[in-house]
């Protein structure tokens, strides 16, 4: 190892923003994913989907039978085009099939081609116990090591800041260019390896091993989705072989039942010659074998779950299985964190009470002068509400020679001794009233009841005072985000309950819950409570998901069914949830969730859609099938198809080009909305149960006209 | 007009008096089942404390469901094997006043099978083949103990979807136990009781002597006909005394017989299902059920009565006046509506009776008839066996319906799984597993065909029919149909025994696996399952999913003949 200082900027990395949108069929991926759909005839990978693999089968024995024609082993009452036409749509079936996976696939391995660039090794700077340091590649490091990076330089590795502060550029992963602060302590601690440092210098602990990293879990999630399936996807291709095996049970018979109709009516109508059916020839079996299996579900089954996570991704959240993302869609309680995702993060300052003979503007003005250099967010809307209120363009300044005096623990309040001698103080109310006494000062009697007063409504009352002089309050207050209780209201529409996680009493809590049309609240919030709180929603058999960042969030994180770390957090939280949020943004949740949803529901959608279009093919299918033997079947051709081989060969048409034509539903997920489960059933029943009825009339009856159109059936 | 308007009514009393006896009966079925006293508790408790003592049975001790799986299929077994040798030495054994020799080997594994499966198929005429000690102690008391253990597994499905975190689903032979003593037993006294007094027999005399006008000595055969009548219908057996079943004037002598034989049919079926909504905790989860087979039932009734109603256009054709209706085949007793009730509550039952033969039936009648069976007769369904098949179907529905709305499927607050779906899927393709694999094999097989009573598609119709018939576990007979042939005994009988046990066992393996599950309070984002929606849904997978199974097989046979019929072509 190089023992030399080194101190050569690295190469800034690649920023590469994962939500910028791809196109759906951009050609480089098309052209691959075609390829791969070739490669996936294999009957080996094909027998992974067991829908599939049995059309393939039955494309194999048409080809057979077509081979066996044409030598002249068999006869049969049609063309041997037909045969081969239907063979041909056969095997398109299953190209299709193959190409909606392969696209999704293709999708997610440039996505992970993206998210590997951010991985290529870069330099490190090991701190050696001695305190010096050596330069080894980043696919060195070990759990444990200490790295210094300094300005301009890509953190080699996931860690902790365990020594200084620095500003980061996490463009690389969030895509979002606005630089963050990561520092030692406190809950953001928490770099990302493949983020660049702007300024100032940091030593960093790392904290995943070469290859462990969340990056390299999510690279092998998105290229391994197909693999690795989750439970309601094993649960649903379970249903879906199984309906396979009912149809080919339900076909297999109609084949000595049709003989025993030909025999029949041949001997009943006295003919010399026996008649013959469609339902004795085994291609037209096998079409409708092919046709009535759930072929649409089927094809584009992996190509949903890949898309799923493909999603998550783009949402910028990193989830450590497919499983994880699945049970997102069934959260039934959301614990939130009232500071960043309900309220602003700050108090505000709402209401100035003057108590005595003070004025109004006179309070405002004295609390503003006594905040002009407090820098925190309730100092800063004290002076910005005066502002306001006088309607001044320039800023309020203390006199020449004022001292500020700053917040401490012990005396609780803070404020300004202007030149003249007069003293403002500004703070709890007991610390003021103290402060008050000690100057021999009245405490005007109202005081306690308008303190009570503030409180009572989940203010924070500040009581002002100059020199022995009690001016009156300021109420603070938390802010609301903006739009939050609509988020709210949809979280509700959504089948959830929502619940805030605040360290304020109890008072301050139900008020704020109240405004912002949260369900429940946790006041007081601590470590025990909330993992408490969290354990008895579960025993009632919900679900419950949570974000948290800090190191003491790591508990309830591991306990929850979707733990949602921030990225910003420590490790420790991010170890402990199944997802981490790029983007550290609180109120990702509802996002999560709706991706979630939205997986289950584009799976229920299209097996509803599948199995509808039965009914339409039966309809094609069954009169073409017995027009030999029993024409008066064509009674319940209601598309009044043109002939019986064009009838079979629309519907094998149809069934084969509805495929490609779901893709972009299947990837792009069926549009989840908030609404309740029944009118949502409703709507979904009605597009895809009843547009799955529906739809295949008119697909099927427009092939037939467009190969009459073009003489391509006899 | 009148004759509509009488049946309009016949209908209408007899589902009222089912609903309102279902009720209570329901409400005391929950208490039985749930381990609460019952009015019948201080007289029937020491009996069946004494039962217990005597087999052994520790009453307390719950089984897990494969335990209570094994019991099951044990106890079947043991039926089986019982009423198996009493057919076949009844010759040596006593109550054989008219002499009949041992029943052949595979008429008594079909009968044995039959009667133990609830099917009651009877390929043979009753009072011509079999003993008195073979009708009451081999028939009569499968007729109950099959009830009795179909109760048990419906019982045990319901326990497990409202139970939390259980390992155990109930015990098997304190279910059939009570099923028996405290249910059926006490219901059929009375029925019996009431059926003799509308006059029916009951007697252990084997026939009568009777000198006719024109001086011949006929032979009447009776019997004690009213308790195995009783139990017959309600515990939904359906296998008569007489070959004519219900339409001899010795079964079904009028028509208040024939309401009352309507009745027993139906209202333990439905009083199962308010037995479910309180065991449930909520009544509008069984009314949702009721409901779903309520609309089944009456749809298949408008169909059967308005076509048998409006003739045969054949007949028309040649003149005869077609307000008359369809009677070929039809007592005037019952005419076209007590007909077309009895024989829609008789598919849409397990039970499988007859009062009208269903072959002289319209082709578009039988297919009414055939599809309730298809559907697994689940309009109301079987004693035990129209609950447990629904809510299998409701499982179906629930997987498809939770996935579309973005959860993971759930039904009463149990989250569905693979395994879950696994076994309920296996029970779904059962059924057309038997009915079409063994009706292709019989549309071209020699011996099969030589029992059909007609050819081409009204054969195909008879063939299906046995077969659904006999898969369902229905054993309603289209008649035609010589059904007395090794080929049929043994085909029919592997249908009925695989369509009850590899039904039940993987409704009971369901069962276990939701019971052990953690019971979930339903929130803003459950499906509900109890509303209109749902019902609307469940109705569609239901149907669709049947016609998408039997559609080609129905279009061969019931429904070619429909348009064959239109042509003037009859069978």
């Amino acid at each position: 190892m190089n023992t030399a200082v080194h101190r050569a900027p690295a190469a800034p990395a690649p920023a590469i923003n994962l939500a910028r949108r791809r196109d759906l069929f951009s050609s480089d991926i098309a052209m691959t994913a075609l390829k791969q759909s070739f490669m996936m005839l294999r009957p080996d990978v094909q027998w992974k989907n067991p829908v599939m693999f049995v059309v393939e089968i039955g494309a194999a024995l048409t080809l057979l039978y077509i081979i066996q024609s044409a030598l002249g082993f068999s006869s049969s009452s049609v063309s041997l085009t037909y045969f081969i036409a239907l063979d041909i749509w056969l095997w398109l079936t299953v190209l299709f099939a193959n190409f909606a996976t392969a696209i999704a696939e293709e999708r997610g391995k440039a996505q992970a081609e993206t998210l590997r660039k951010t991985r290529v090794a870069t330099p490190a700077y090991r701190l050696r116990a001695n305190g010096t340091t050596e330069t080894v590649s980043s696919i060195a490091l070990k759990v444990g090591d200490k790295v210094v990076v300094e300005a301009s330089q890509v953190i080699p590795g996931d860690g902790d800041v365990i020594e200084g502060g620095a500003v980061v550029n996490e463009a690389a992963i969030t895509g979002e260019s606005a630089p963050v602060i990561r520092e030692a302590g406190g809950d953001r601690s928490g770099v990302t390896g493949g983020t660049t440092v702007l300024s100032d210098r940091i030593v960093v602990r790392i904290s995943a091993g070469p290859g462990e990293s969340f990056l390299d879990k999510m690279i092998a999630l998105v290229e391994g989705a197909r693999r690795q399936r989750t439970p309601n996807e094993i649960a649903l291709t379970l249903v879906l072989t199984a309906f396979t095996l009912i149809f080919m049970i339900v076909v297999v018979p109609l084949w000595p039942m049709a003989t025993n109709a030909e025999v029949y009516m041949t001997s009943y109508l006295g003919l010399s010659d026996q008649l013959r059916s469609l339902g004795t020839d085994v291609p037209t079996l096998i079409a409708l074998i092919v046709c009535l299996i759930p072929t649409t579900i089927g094809a584009l089954l992996s190509a949903i779950g890949i898309a799923g996570m493909d999603r998550a991704l783009r949402a910028n959240i990193i989830a450590k299985s497919g499983k994880a993302v699945e049970v997102a869609g069934d959260i039934d309680t959301v614990l939130l964190d009232k500071t960043g995702t309900i309220t602003l993060g700050d108090r505000h300052a709402r209401e100035f009470i003057p108590l005595g003979q003070v004025s109004q503007l006179e309070l405002m003005y004295l609390s503003a002068l006594a905040s002009v250099s407090d820098q925190t967010p309730e100092g800063k809307s004290i002076v910005a509400a005066y502002t306001q209120a006088e309607g001044l363009t320039a800023p309020v300044a203390a006199p020449e020679g004022s001292v500020f005096v700053p917040f401490t623990a012990q005396s609780r309040m803070s404020g300004v001794n202007l030149p003249d001698d007069t003293a403002i103080r500004k703070g709890a109310p007991d610390a003021i009233v103290r402060y008050v006494v000690g100057l021999k000062g009245v405490v005007p009697r109202e005081l306690d009841g308008v303190v009570a007063k503030v409180g009572a409504r989940g203010a924070t009352p500040l009581v002002v005072a100059q020199n022995a002089r009690v001016l009156g309050v300021i109420a603070l207050e938390d802010v609301l985000k903006p739009g939050i209780k609509e988020r709210m209201d949809q979280l509700k529409l959504m089948g959830l309950r929502t619940v805030m996680i605040t360290g304020d009493n109890p008072l301050t809590a139900q008020a704020i819950a109240h405004e912002a049309g949260i369900d429940d609240f946790i006041a007081e919030a601590t470590p025990e409570k909330k993992l408490a709180y969290l354990r008895n929603e579960q025993a009632q058999g919900k679900l419950v998901a949570m974000m948290g960042d800090g190191t003491n969030d790591a508990p309830t994180l591991a306990q929850a069914d979707v733990g949602l770390a921030m990225n910003s957090g420590t490790q420790a939280a991010k170890e402990a949830g199944n997802m981490v949020d790029l983007d550290s943004d609180p109120t990702k949740l509802i996002e999560v969730v709706a991706i979630g949803k939205q997986l289950l529901m584009t799976r229920g959608a299209l097996t509803t859609f599948s199995i509808a279009n039965d009914v339409a093919k039966y309809f094609a299918i069954v009169p073409a099938m017995f027009a030999g033997t029993l024409p008066w079947l064509k009674a319940i051709d209601v598309m009044n198809l043109h002939s019986p081989t064009s009838a079979i060969l629309s519907a094998v048409i149809f069934n084969a080009l509805i495929i490609p034509l779901l893709i972009p539903i299947a990837l792009k997920g069926v549009k989840y909305r908030p609404l309740g489960a029944d009118s949502l059933l409703r709507r979904n029943l009605l597009i895809w149960g009843l547009g799955g009825v529906i739809v295949p009339f008119i697909g099927i009856k427009a092939i037939d006209l467009v190969m009459v159109a073009l003489r391509l059936v006899a | 007009m009148f004759r509509t308007v009488t049946g309009f009514f016949e209908i209408v009393f007899t589902l009222a008096l089912v609903v309102v006896a279902a009720r209570p009966l329901g409400a005391y079925m929950a208490d039985l089942f749930q381990n609460r006293r019952t009015v019948l508790t201080p007289i029937l408790g020491p009996i069946e404390r004494a039962f217990y003592w005597a087999a052994g049975v520790k009453s307390e001790d719950e089984q897990e469901w494969d335990a209570y799986a094994i019991s099951m299929v044990l106890f079947g077994g043991a039926c089986m094997l019982s009423l198996y040798a009493i057919l076949r030495l009844q010759a040596w054994l006593p109550l054989n006043p008219q002499g009949f020799p041992a029943v052949p080997p595979d008429l008594a594994f079909n009968i044995a099978v039959s009667f133990v499966t609830n099917a009651n198929w009877q390929a043979y005429g009753g009072e011509t083949t079999l003993s008195h000690l073979s009708q009451m102690v081999g028939l009569t008391a499968n007729n109950f103990l099959d009830s009795g253990a179909a109760i048990a597994i419906a019982v045990a499905l319901v326990r497990a979807l409202t139970r939390n975190e259980s390992t155990t689903i109930g015990n098997f032979w304190v279910d059939v136990t009570r099923a028996t003593l405290y249910v059926l037993l006490p219901v059929a006294f009375v029925l019996a009781l009431v059926f003799a007094a509308f006059g029916v027999p009951q007697t252990l005399v084997g026939s009568i002597g009777a000198a006719t006008l024109e001086g011949l000595k006929q032979t009447i055969a009776i019997g004690p006909v009213a308790s195995q009548e009783a139990i017959k219908l309600l515990g939904d057996n359906g296998g008569g005394f007489f070959n004519a079943n219900s339409a001899h004037p010795f079964e079904n002598p009028s028509v208040w017989s024939n309401i009352l034989q309507n009745w027993s049919q139906l209202v333990l079926p439905v009083a199962l299902v308010f037995a479910f909504g309180r065991m449930a905790g909520d009544a509008k989860q069984g009314r949702a059920l009721l409901i779903t087979m309520a609309v089944i039932f009456v749809m298949a009734l408008a169909v059967i009565w308005k076509v048998e109603a409006a003739g045969n256009p054949a007949l028309t054709a040649i003149g005869v006046d077609p307000s008359q209706g369809v009677m070929e085949g039809k007592d005037l007793r019952f005419g076209q509506a007590g007909a077309a009730l009895f024989a829609d509550a008789t598919t849409g039952t397990g039970t499988g009776a007859s009062n009208a033969v269903l072959e002289s039936m319209a082709p578009i009648s039988g297919l009414a008839a055939m599809f309730n069976l298809l559907l697994g007769c689940i309009s109301p369904g079987g004693v035990g066996t129209g609950l447990y098949s629904l809510l299998l179907l409701v499982l179906i529905t629930a997987f498809i319906g939770a996935l579309m709305i973005g959860r993971t499927p759930e039904y009463l607050g149990k989250k569905i799984n693979a395994r879950d779906m696994q076994f309920a899927m296996f029970a779904l393709l059962l059924s057309p597993a038997l009915v079409l694999v063994f009706a292709g094999g019989a549309s071209v097989v020699k011996i099969a065909l030589d029992s059909l009573g007609a050819g081409g598609p009204h054969g195909l119709s008879e063939i299906v029919y046995a077969y659904a018939s006999s898969a369902a576990d229905n054993g309603s007979a289209f008649a035609g149909l010589n059904a007395n042939t090794p080929w049929w005994n043994v085909t029919t009988g592997v249908a009925m025994f695989l369509g009850r046990f590899a039904h039940a066992i993987p409704i009971l393996a369901i069962a276990g696996s939701l019971a052990a599950k953690k019971k979930a309070m339903p929130s803003a984002g459950t499906l509900p399952t109890d509303g209109p929606l749902f019902i609307t849904f469940l109705l569609a997978v239901i149907v669709i999913i049947t016609l998408l199974q039997y559609l080609p097989a129905l279009a061969l046979g019931p429904v070619a003949e429909h348009f064959l019929l239109q042509q003037g072509t009859l069978f």
